[in-house]
């Protein structure tokens, strides 16, 4: 420029340089396809490959969702139908739709219920899920919502889960209250207000099995997409505070603490969740006294629960492991005691750090649910493999069952994919 | 830097006989390592104190027993008549009396400047929400950023941040305040804005111990500086005759290296 002398080292600019818009980027279709498909001749091969892959792909698929049938109500009829046209054989997912969402033995009559519990789960997630856009008060839905869920869909008297409710509030209230006097006290009490009022409630139920009744149904009865869903979601949401507490045990320095949580998690991450399955079907009825009514999928809940909360624990001791010392040192220094310190301040970061780790998990039970069918469990997977597959009717029919169950566990796992990066979104406010 | 209407009061009068802290024959190991050796100290209440030493003197590791986020393992630390043991009642009652701020600031990164100054004071102090808000406004109007308090300590200067720190100690009404390096972690431009504050609360009668290397600060506020140095205290004195005048050669040294440029 003119007023910069370059043979000087001295330099004292003259004239402000006025902002200038940045080059027009050049745009146009055939431009974009240059730069991004055809830059190098190495690319071009790729694109066409890739190209010939998604036809052959398509070529495949479009006629089959596009020719087939949903009409006819086995593999026969509906060959006659399509006549060779290489059309799909929907019709099996018209006809055994109720098996698959619900398995082959819940009572056709009372399906409303599990139908009703399933659309108030939208009423009752969003509190627990949304609560930054909600008030408070809401998180009661929340907390209502299992024990209403359970009368639903197993039926029986309202007392077992409203006293089963009663008892979570019982013992939390005692909690509140004695806590003030020391945790590990406030903690006895809790238990104690609990149990009592469980045993007191067990009592009742036994007494008036008829009061406020909806016909109930057995645990074996319970099956297809629904089985699924109801492990997946009561075994996530149990792991999580699980594995919160393992994770803070782990990091405890109380010797024994510590010590049970690095052997529970070590153990049970090196075992297959299908044995712990086995150990759930076979070994605890055999230890159990043979009447004792312990119900096969509370069993199969338990296990879940422990191999997932031990991963968790995992994913969110990496969290605590990024936050800096000095969150622990400011909590310590402004007279916060421990609970209060994880509570307000460890945690919300820990969690947060961990959100990723934890959906993994999450996604990763849910598909895992299926695991189930082999110990005889007739959940979506179960009821493919089991009842349909077996059938006279739709022996040999594989393409569009397992595509439908595909794409049913797909929307859920992405849904909380989805969810979980808008969550991530949502507490970004370290601004780093 | 503004000295002349602060050095006519003399901060000598306003120190009580009453005793803040008082460490006797403190030792403190990390391992085998004798980090704090036969540290004496009495502070009086509204005394403010400056520590100054070269790096891995033992600064941080001192204040930092005095609150307890370090235990030390002979010797006697009394904090407002409250002996530090191991007893959990004591040490809550120190901390929750004694303010500190961090070289790093610590603020809580998820909550905004108004939570993370009403949050002690309402779990810990069990003080009404709207009351902690009131008093924690109050406070961030003497730090002199009450227009942020809906934002995050990451929207924030470091300088603002470490004001926040302070008022978010302040909240909880301490008698005593420590200071670890408050300015060290700061760009030149903002260590000014938080020496200020730390002035003013001088001039209030706060108690302060300051680890600081700001040499101004010290000559206008201290009513004494203290030196150490592997883990002991080397010399201490009234700032002027300790910069005018240092006897140990360990000090001449410490002064010449950060006075020297
Ligand atoms: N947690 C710890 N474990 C072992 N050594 C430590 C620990 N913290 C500090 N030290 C050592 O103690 C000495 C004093 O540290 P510190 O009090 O932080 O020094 P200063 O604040 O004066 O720079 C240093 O040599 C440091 O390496
Ligand atoms: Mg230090």
């Amino acid at each position: 420029m003119s007023d910069t002398h370059a043979e000087s080292v001295a330099f004292v600019r003259e004239s402000v340089i006025p902002p200038a818009p940045p080059p027009a980027r050049e745009t146009g279709a055939v431009r974009w396809l240059r730069e991004n498909l055809f830059a190098t001749w190495f690319n071009a091969i790729l694109t066409l490959v890739a190209l010939y892959v998604l036809w052959v792909l398509l070529s495949g698929l479009v006629p089959w969702v596009v020719n087939g049938t949903w009409q006819g109500s086995s593999l026969a009829e509906c060959r006659e139908i399509l006549q060779g046209n290489g059309g799909g054989c929907f019709s099996v997912l018209r006809e055994r739709w109720p098996q698959l969402l619900f398995g082959f033995q819940y009572p056709d009559y009372l399906r409303w219920r599990p139908v009703l519990a399933f659309f108030l789960l939208f009423v009752a997630v969003p509190p627990a899920l949304f609560i930054m856009f909600l008030p408070r008060w809401t998180l009661i839905v929340t907390a209502i919502y299992p024990f209403l869920a359970y009368w639903l869909i197993w039926g029986g008297t309202i007392l077992t889960p409203l006293f089963a409710a009663l008892g979570f509030l019982a013992g939390y209230l005692a909690f509140s209250i004695v806590e003030r006097r020391g945790f590990v006290l406030g903690l006895a009490a809790g238990l104690l207000a609990a149990v009592a009022v469980w045993w007191f409630g067990g009592l009742l139920a036994g007494e008036f099995p008829r009061f406020a009744r909806l016909e109930a149904v057995v645990s074996r009865a319970m099956g297809g997409f629904m089985l699924n869903l109801i492990l997946g979601i009561v075994c996530v949401s149990l792991s999580l505070p699980f594995g919160i507490l393992l994770a803070l045990g782990r990091q405890s320095r109380l010797p024994v603490v510590k010590g049970f949580c690095v052997v529970f998690i070590e153990f049970v991450r090196g075992v297959p969740l299908i044995t712990l399955l086995f150990v759930a079907n076979v070994v605890l009825a055999f230890f159990l006294p043979p009447d004792a009514n312990f119900d096969l999928i509370l069993r199969v809940i338990i296990m879940i629960t422990l191999f997932a909360s031990a991963y968790i624990a995992e994913v969110i001791r990496g969290g605590l492991a990024a936050l800096p010392k000095g969150q622990y040192e400011a909590a310590d220094s402004l007279g916060l005691d421990y609970a209060q310190a994880m509570r307000l301040i460890i945690l919300p970061q820990a969690l947060k750090i961990s959100i990723p780790g934890i959906v993994n998990v999450a996604v990763g039970l849910f598909k895992d649910t299926t695991l189930v069918s082999v110990i005889s469990m007739f959940d979506l997977v179960g009821m493919i493999r089991g009842p349909i597959l077996a059938s006279t009717a739709w022996a040999g029919i594989y393409w569009e069952l397992w595509a439908a169950a595909c794409i049913m566990f797909f929307t859920v796992c992405y849904g909380i994919s989805q969810y979980s990066q808008w969550l991530e979104r949502q507490l970004h406010t370290d601004h780093r | 830097m503004a000295m002349t209407d602060t050095d006519t009061a003399t901060p000598q009068m306003e120190i009580s006989d009453e005793v803040a802290i008082e460490i006797r024959n403190m030792n403190k190991w990390y391992g085998a390592f004798h980090v704090l050796r036969d540290i004496d100290l009495t502070v009086q209440r509204g005394e403010r104190i400056v520590i100054c030493g070269p790096s891995g003197s033992g600064k941080s590791t001192l204040i930092r027993c005095i609150n307890a986020l370090e235990e030390h393992q002979q010797g006697s630390i009394v904090v407002d008549g409250t002996p530090l043991s191991s007893d959990l009642k004591n040490i809550d009652k120190i901390r929750s009396e004694v303010g500190m701020c961090f070289q790093h600031f610590n603020l809580f990164p998820h909550l905004t400047i108004l939570e993370n100054c009403t949050l002690a004071p309402i779990w810990v102090r069990k003080i009404p929400k709207r009351e902690a808000e009131k008093t924690a406004m109050y406070f961030l109007e003497k730090v002199k950023i009450p227009d942020q308090a809906n934002k995050y300590p990451g929207q924030l200067s470091g300088g603002q941040q470490q004001r926040v720190a302070i008022a978010r100690s302040l909240c909880m009404r301490p008698r005593i305040m420590l200071f670890d390096e408050p300015t060290s972690a700061l760009d030149p431009e903002m260590i000014k804005e938080v020496l200020d504050t730390m002035i003013q609360l001088a001039e209030e009668g706060m108690t302060m111990i300051c680890v600081t290397h700001e040499m101004g600060f010290a000559r206008q506020v201290a009513n004494r500086v203290i030196f150490m140095d592997a883990g002991q205290i080397v010399e201490q004195n009234e700032p002027e005759a300790f910069f005018r005048n240092p006897q140990n050669e360990r000090t001449k040294l410490f002064l010449s290296q950060i006075l020297g440029h």
